[in-house]
């Protein structure tokens, strides 16, 4: 069976194809071999609901999007032009009805992501064999339900689904030690580790070093922990992040759910790189669209059908930062401060406004600190060390928040220091809450603790109730949220039948350190 | 292709009207939740079905924009997703249309009102010529040319003459090809019905109690439609005089006036006689008012009932809506007759929320 369908392109795109692909070529870009397709709307939909791939497992949500795109299409709400997968080789559909220059544009700035996907650091760990993957993985889901029937499997997914960014994006990058996994096999009998984490010192100096005081409460704490991890029989030792990966080893599972789970953990996985460089990567893509266009794309008649369809998609909106805009406008500030020596301490200490604005140290680096930031950033590092003052006073930056009084989103300042905070906030996994599992043996009854790492940012409680619904199904046993829930510590209970809310007293709670 | 996606698109599309289902008291009492409401369908919106996740409340949110303003000047309410928001292809959280039709959705209430098949009286007396278009024939009008077996008879003819290159493929009808549709007329035994719907438009009457009559008919309508062949809505409003109205301005109407009941049914008989002979038409007669009646107005109201309307009609409903001014009295005369006639059924609506039990007092009758 083949997966592509692929037809032939018209010869004129194909042209364009061969002259965009030697373009990008000549400033640099590297990409895998890139195919692209000719499709109408409702076919590229199709693919779009699916996330680029021609074969998913079946799942309602997959209609949904779809229709939802194909209603937003014939409302003239929303239009896709083009779309590109991460894969090796790379496929780009584009959309049949676009005129010659539009198809320019999207060729050039497809190019642009399969630079990107291909080098940047963080893609570096995903599948590129990914068509492959998702077919294997719907013929799974698909052998599953035929023999468990459709409902089962199709309950089972929406509860994996619910959970599915309760992932560590960052653990693909972590090498840890072999020693460090290893579960001690039998610590149980083990004592207490008393090793006081005292600090070298003379005599005299000790008690001024390590205070009393300090080593006590350390040691209470290392008795708590042996309490709950020796004498509870709490695991895991440490807090864990990948919640999925927690319910499969741990969960009350069936083989065939311990599957499906993981396979929603494996597209999870694939797909976050994504989120992690989505400014980057659309900024990345429109910086070189518009540098291939400007320079050698287009004939005098398509500058204004060009420009028009540009500024369309670079538009803002008071309460959307555009990741295209916020991108592109980044990397152009990194190339030109770059080419203009626009960095280091001797420029970070001037505070003579003439100085700068005339600071030209003719170095001529730009090209090459824009392709070095787009091999090992993401956006969150990548706002982190480029997002200057100046930038933001420039684009006319704010921060916004939710004032709860009058009910509406206000603009809270303009200070640099707080919309790149805001800023921050909201890409730190993807702007939503951080649960970690801190307990599989609750309370020594086999409950699972979430702790919700809070950061200033209630939950959506009717949400957040849901999903342990959700979460209690994949565990077996009843489960338990810590969060805040107007400003003091609740513990949210789900044990199968009804939700409790309980305030948590502080001594319940565990100290972790670390 | 992704051909699945259309299975995940039916599959969604159920679990939607799962949904819809699922709240359909809702949508009984809150008429106004209702969407267009064609001829055949009804598009009824329903709130986006997610997958629940662990997500940021609007509380201490907020986020990073561009543009122009004050500190301190309002962004509105609205929903922005995360500050960074994914802009292209990922479209804000909506509120979904979905496009029942008439017969799924009376198909649904009648689940959710466990409402009783009506069994219809002086069946099969009336039949009703029907043309099918179910074959197909060698000569006729160009406008009844069937497209499709025309181009594949000619297909197979110059396949098998030779004629088909499939490198250049060319399909050209002669006159042999050409098939036409053709019908047969055939008579089906048919129950019809007819539904009388009678209000009360004095001044006592205002605007919500016209929108609950508005819901209660629309589902009423939906029913009994979904239990004929064929359904005839006529319409009769009254004060001190009545007069017959179509279906727009039954429900727009407003007048002030007295109160005379006895000209509605004087009115209803009059239609009744005309058009539809009691052998062959199921009848029922839907009534709605306050309850306020000209004093000496009742006992007329009521021998005209027992002499000639109860006698002929399947049901006879009476909703009387609450309202602020009227005195509510008829229903109590009209109590009377419910332990003789069987065919009676009374219903109090106090508000919006009493629709629902309306509808069942009324359709729970099976008849």
């Amino acid at each position: 069976m083949s997966i592509s369908t692929y037809r032939p392109l018209p010869d004129d795109i194909r042209a364009i194809q061969d002259e965009m692909e030697k373009v990008a070529a000549s400033y640099g870009l590297d990409f895998y071999e890139t195919i692209f397709e000719m499709l109408d709307y409702e076919e590229l939909s199709r693919f779009a609901a699916y996330g680029g791939f021609p074969i998913r497992y079946p799942h309602w949500r997959f209609g949904a999007q779809f229709d939802e795109l194909m209603k937003g299409y014939s409302y003239g709400l929303q239009k896709i032009y083009e779309m590109v997968i991460n894969t090796d080789p790379c496929y780009a559909y584009l959309l049949n009805c676009n005129s010659i220059t539009d198809q320019k544009l999207v060729i050039a700035h497809v190019y642009g992501h399969c630079d990107f996907f291909k080098n940047n650091a963080w893609f570096s760990k995903t599948n590129r064999r990914m068509l492959d993957q998702l077919a294997n993985h719907a013929a799974r889901i698909n052998r599953y339900i035929d023999r468990y029937g459709h409902e089962a499997v199709e309950e089972f997914i929406d509860s994996c689904l619910s959970i599915e960014d309760l992932i560590d994006p960052y653990s693909p990058h972590i090498v840890r030690s072999v020693k460090q996994r290893k579960q001690p096999s039998d610590a149980s009998e083990e004592e207490p580790e008393t090793n006081d984490r005292r600090f070298r010192a003379k005599d005299y100096m000790d008690s001024f070093v390590n205070p009393q005081e300090v080593l006590d409460q350390e040691r209470s704490q290392q008795q708590e922990e042996y309490q709950r991890q020796h004498i509870n029989r709490s695991f895991p030792a440490e807090p864990v992040r990948d919640v999925l990966q927690f319910l499969i080893e741990h969960g009350q599972l069936r083989e065939w759910q311990r599957d499906v789970l993981s396979i929603i953990r494996e597209e999870a996985y694939y797909f976050a790189p994504q989120g992690q460089t989505k400014i980057m990567n659309e900024g990345w893509a429109s910086y070189w669209h518009t540098t291939i266009m400007t320079n050698h794309g287009l004939t005098d008649a398509e500058v204004i059908d060009y420009a028009d369809h540009h500024s369309g998609t670079m538009a803002t909106s008071p309460t959307r930062l555009n990741p295209y805009k916020l991108g592109i406008e980044l990397f152009r500030d990194i190339e030109e401060r770059w080419n203009r020596g626009q960095f280091g301490s001797e420029w970070e200490n001037c505070d003579d406004v003439e100085v700068r604005d005339h600071w030209d140290k003719e170095l001529g680096l730009g090209r090459e600190k824009i392709f070095e930031v787009r091999r090992i950033h993401n956006d969150i590092t990548f706002i982190d060390t480029f997002l200057t003052e100046d930038f933001c006073r420039r684009h006319r930056m704010f921060s916004f928040a939710y004032n709860d009084e009058e009910k509406t989103y206000e603009i809270e300042s303009r200070e640099f220091k707080d919309v790149k905070q805001h800023l921050l906030r909201n890409l730190t996994n993807y702007g939503r809450p951080q649960i970690r599992v801190i307990d599989g043996n609750y309370r020594n009854r086999g409950e699972l603790y979430l702790q919700h790492q809070f950061a200033g940012i209630e939950l959506k409680l009717d949400d957040a109730e849901d999903t342990l619904h959700n979460v209690q199904k994949l565990w077996g046993r009843p489960v338990n949220l810590e969060t805040v829930i107007d400003e003091t510590l609740h513990l949210l209970t789900y044990d199968g039948q009804t939700h409790r809310r309980s305030p948590l007293t502080k001594n319940e709670t565990f100290t972790i350190t670390n | 292709m992704t051909q699945n996606i259309d299975k995940d698109l039916q599959r969604f599309k159920q679990i939607v009207r799962g949904k819809v289902r699922g709240n359909l008291r809702k949508y009984i009492t809150h008429g106004e939740m209702l969407g267009r409401k064609g001829r055949e369908v009804v598009s009824i919106p329903v709130p986006n079905i997610e997958i629940p996740h662990f997500r940021h409340g609007k509380k201490g949110s907020g986020g990073s924009g561009q543009g122009e303003g004050e500190v301190g000047q309002s962004l509105g309410p609205g929903e922005p997703e995360d500050g960074t928001g994914e802009a292209g292809n990922e479209a804000g959280r909506h509120i979904r249309e979905v496009e029942v039709t008439l017969e799924e959705l009376a198909a649904m209430l009648g689940e959710e009102l466990a409402l009783p098949n009506i069994i219809p009286k002086g069946a099969e007396t009336l039949a009703s010529q029907k043309d099918r278009y179910n074959s197909v024939r060698q000569v006729g009008p160009d406008s009844l040319r069937h497209f499709k077996r025309t181009y594949k008879k000619a297909l197979k003819r110059q396949i098998a003459t030779g004629q088909y290159n499939a490198s250049k493929p060319m399909v050209v009808p002669n006159r042999d090809d050409t098939v036409y549709k053709s019908w047969t007329t055939i008579s089906e035994p048919q129950a019809n019905a007819v539904i009388l719907y009678l209000m009360d438009i004095s001044g006592s009457m205002g605007e919500e109690q016209k929108e609950i009559v508005r819901t209660t008919a629309f589902w009423i309508n939906a029913w009994i439609s979904s239990q004929y062949n064929g359904l005839q809505k006529r319409y009769i409003v009254h004060d001190a005089m009545a007069h017959e109205v179509d279906e727009e301005t039954f429900f727009r109407i407003r007048e002030s006036g007295g109160t005379r009941i006895s000209s509605a049914y004087g009115k209803a008989i009059q239609v009744l006689e005309q058009s539809y002979p009691v052998e062959d038409w199921n009848i029922y007669i839907f009534q709605f008012s306050d309850g306020d009646n000209w004093g000496d107005d009742n006992r007329e109201c009521l021998n005209m009932l027992k002499d000639k309307l109860l006698p002929v009609c399947n049901l006879f409903c009476y909703g009387q809506v609450e309202s602020p001014y009227g005195s509510g009295e008829y229903v109590r005369e009209l109590m009377g007759l419910e332990e003789t006639w069987k065919n009676v059924a009374l219903s109090l609506i106090e508000d919006k929320q009493g629709i629902y039990e309306c509808i069942k007092d009324f359709l729970g009758t099976g008849k």
